[in-house]
């Protein structure tokens, strides 16, 4: 089932929590709604669930207007972040539930509703633990419980906020990829809230940025991690280093740093976006780049070496980090203090009179 | 007394780190603690026990079950027993509306909950007389509806509601309060309807709150005295209270059956007191682990 999302605004007293929201969710993906905290995502999530209502829009599934339905009538999965688990009941009655309350009519009888909640423990792995309480499982039991909960009433939408903020780190690995997997085999359309970059980017078939109320960008994972539309995707997603400088004759130039720019710069204020992996550091400046830096840090744990670089003779407002591979490190073995050039690859410029950033490349 | 555990000096504690507690002064403030029930509460109740018990058992059970004190545990019960159900349905109502709904004046509101406990009792019982009186504003209407409130046992449960009122309110709210509104989404969003959602998510969380703002009340209403004499009418056999019976015995200087009276009730508080508790416990660990 689709979600068609149309010109929602939504305000809380006088704060406008969206503006203008258009989107559309495509039947049977996994759609993350990603952004920091303030940004509105959990209110957009709220209102297609039905749990707020906007001001303004309409919220459709498969083309059926659903605005005006009441939470309890859109038949949507909803899994909270802190699990919301009814404490009075034993785990096989919390799932039970959404069965047990249909009316007379539609509700299965007992032997049917004892099977169908016994599949559901099944397909979480935690059938062993039908007659504890949730005071009695950890996090990950309880959130996964949660997830059989919305799952027994077979909604084709399954909305989940923040699923795995409160747990830690291994756990929330454990469950991503079990939510992925349960995701492709039963096929039906998520949408899951998370401020944790990471987790949007491995997780979703479409990543939904969002900042201020406002829809920043709709796109692919790869696709929004390569050609990020503003500086606010690029800065969101992961760590950046940036040269603010001002680019005249195919130059740009701050202080002591210029880099020589490929073809059709426009002379201008502009600002150059790199990521980590796409800088090499060498011990004497280039042709096209001169961008002399101080090692400042060498942070040796994970799969490559990460060194903060400071710049010499000219500014940054944040220290840039640049990766290289631990052969090559043990290759080199630059210490602390050391002077060393970084040479840039790709890069993303991003022009004050300019609409669109740039994707530059030097190879 | 536990004062030896005060005197105890850091460098013995040092050397017996097995006893070693992360929150300092247990001795000392369990010591005060202790000392001062002692001192106003359980020397005084043994002193009534003492008493009562000087009089012999066969002439103890006489004093009880004299038939116009039976009477009176009767109505007191009776009495105190629809005042508290009275106020676990209006309490929680009273609670709910403090806690779900914004308004002008909720502060006030709320303030004026506790008045019944400011208030003197003998003036709450003269207030409530002088209103329900058959002149009395409410009296003289209930009056055309055939019902009589002052001087009758009914009047006994509405001066012992009013005085225990806060009671209820002021256990359920914190509760209320607490309670996540994410439970009542999920029941919503799994097409639980309103009723519903009451009935299986908010009652079973509330309802221990309420047994015990029940108790609390109930027991309360048992030894009222001050508010209830005064729009009860006192008449033998039908709206004399416990309390009274106690005072009428003092007043013919009979003080170990005063005191025999009082031990009769003071017990059966007590023991109620004491089972809401146990109960209690054991619900709530089911609901918070442990």
């Amino acid at each position: 089932m689709s979600i068609e999302i149309q010109g929602i605004n939504k305000f809380f007293d006088k704060f406008q929590a969206l503006h203008d929201i258009n989107l559309t969710i495509p039947d049977g993906q996994l759609t993350a709604l990603l952004g920091p905290s303030g940004s509105g995502k959990t209110t957009l999530l709220r209102i297609i669930a039905g749990l707020e209502t906007p001001e303004e829009g309409r919220i459709r599934f498969s083309g059926r207007d659903v605005t005006d339905l009441h939470v309890r009538d859109r038949r949507v999965g909803f899994v909270f972040q802190h699990y919301a688990l009814f404490r009075h009941m034993t785990v096989a009655e919390n799932v039970a539930f959404g069965l047990n309350v249909l009316p007379r009519k539609e509700r299965p009888g007992k032997p049917e509703i004892r099977k169908r909640v016994k599949d559901l423990l099944e397909m979480v792995q935690l059938e062993h633990l039908a007659d504890r309480y949730p005071a009695q499982l950890s996090g990950g039991q309880k959130q996964r419980i949660a997830l059989a909960r919305a799952m027994a009433m077979r909604p084709e939408i399954l909305l989940l906020d923040e699923p795995f903020g409160a747990l830690d780190a291994k756990v929330r690995k454990d469950l991503r990829r079990w939510l992925r997997s349960l995701h492709d085999e039963l096929h039906f359309t998520s949408v899951f809230v998370t401020h944790d970059q990471e987790e949007a980017l491995e997780l979703s078939d479409q990543v939904v940025v969002m900042s201020n109320g406002r829809i920043e960008q709709v796109d692919t994972p790869l696709e929004l991690y390569g050609r990020p539309d503003s500086r606010f995707v690029f800065e969101f997603l992961g760590q950046v280093n940036v040269l603010s400088g001002r680019i005249g004759d195919g130059v740009m130039r701050q202080g002591d740093a210029w880099i020589r720019l490929p073809e059709g710069c426009e002379n201008d204020d502009a600002q150059l976006y790199l990521r980590p992996h796409e800088v090499r550091l060498t011990q004497a400046a280039s042709d096209q780049a001169h961008l002399p830096f101080r090692i400042e840090a060498i942070n040796l744990i994970g799969a490559e070496v990460r060194i903060e670089l400071k710049p010499d003779g000219w500014e940054c407002e944040e220290l840039w980090e640049v990766g290289i591979s631990h052969t090559e490190f043990n290759a080199r073995q630059p210490q602390r203090g050391d002077r060393c050039f970084a040479v840039p690859d790709v890069g993303h410029l991003f022009c004050e009179h300019a609409a669109e950033p740039k994707t530059l490349e030097w190879r | 007394m536990a004062t030896t555990d005060v005197m105890e000096r850091p460098a013995k504690r040092l050397s017996a780190p097995a006893t070693k507690r992360v929150l300092p002064g247990f001795g000392l403030s369990l010591g005060i603690s202790l000392f001062f029930i002692s001192l106003v509460l359980l020397l005084p109740i043994s002193g009534l026990f003492i008493r009562a018990a000087g009089m012999g058992w066969e002439q103890f059970w006489f004093v009880i079950t004299d038939p116009r004190v039976v009477a009176s545990y009767k109505v007191t019960a009776l009495a105190a027993l629809a005042a508290s159900l009275f106020n676990c349905v209006f309490g929680l109502l009273m609670a709910w509306v403090l806690v779900r709904y914004e308004f002008p004046g909720k502060r006030l509101l709320d303030a004026i909950m506790d008045l019944p406990f400011a208030l003197p009792t003998a003036v709450a019982g003269i207030t409530l007389a002088t209103l329900f009186a058959e002149n009395g504003w409410y009296g003289q209407y209930l009056a055309d509806l055939g019902i009589e409130v002052a001087f009758t046992p009914l009047g006994i449960v509405v001066a012992m509601a009013f005085t225990s009122v806060p009671f209820v309110v002021r256990t359920v709210q914190p509760v209320l309060e607490e309670m996540a509104p994410e439970d009542e989404e999920a029941a919503m969003s799994l097409g639980a309807s309103d009723m519903t959602v009451f009935r299986k998510i908010l009652f079973p969380t509330l309802w221990p709150a309420v047994v015990t703002g029940g108790a609390l009340s109930f027991a309360r209403s048992l030894g009222e005295y001050g508010a209830v004499i005064f729009i009860a009418g006192n008449s033998p056999y039908i709206s004399e209270v416990i309390s009274l019976m106690i005072f009428v015995r003092l007043e013919e200087y009979d003080f170990p059956a005063a005191s025999a009276i009082a031990a009769v009730v003071m017990t059966v508080s007590l023991l109620l007191l004491l089972a809401i508790n146990v109960w209690q416990g054991r619900y709530l660990k089911r609901l918070h682990g442990g």
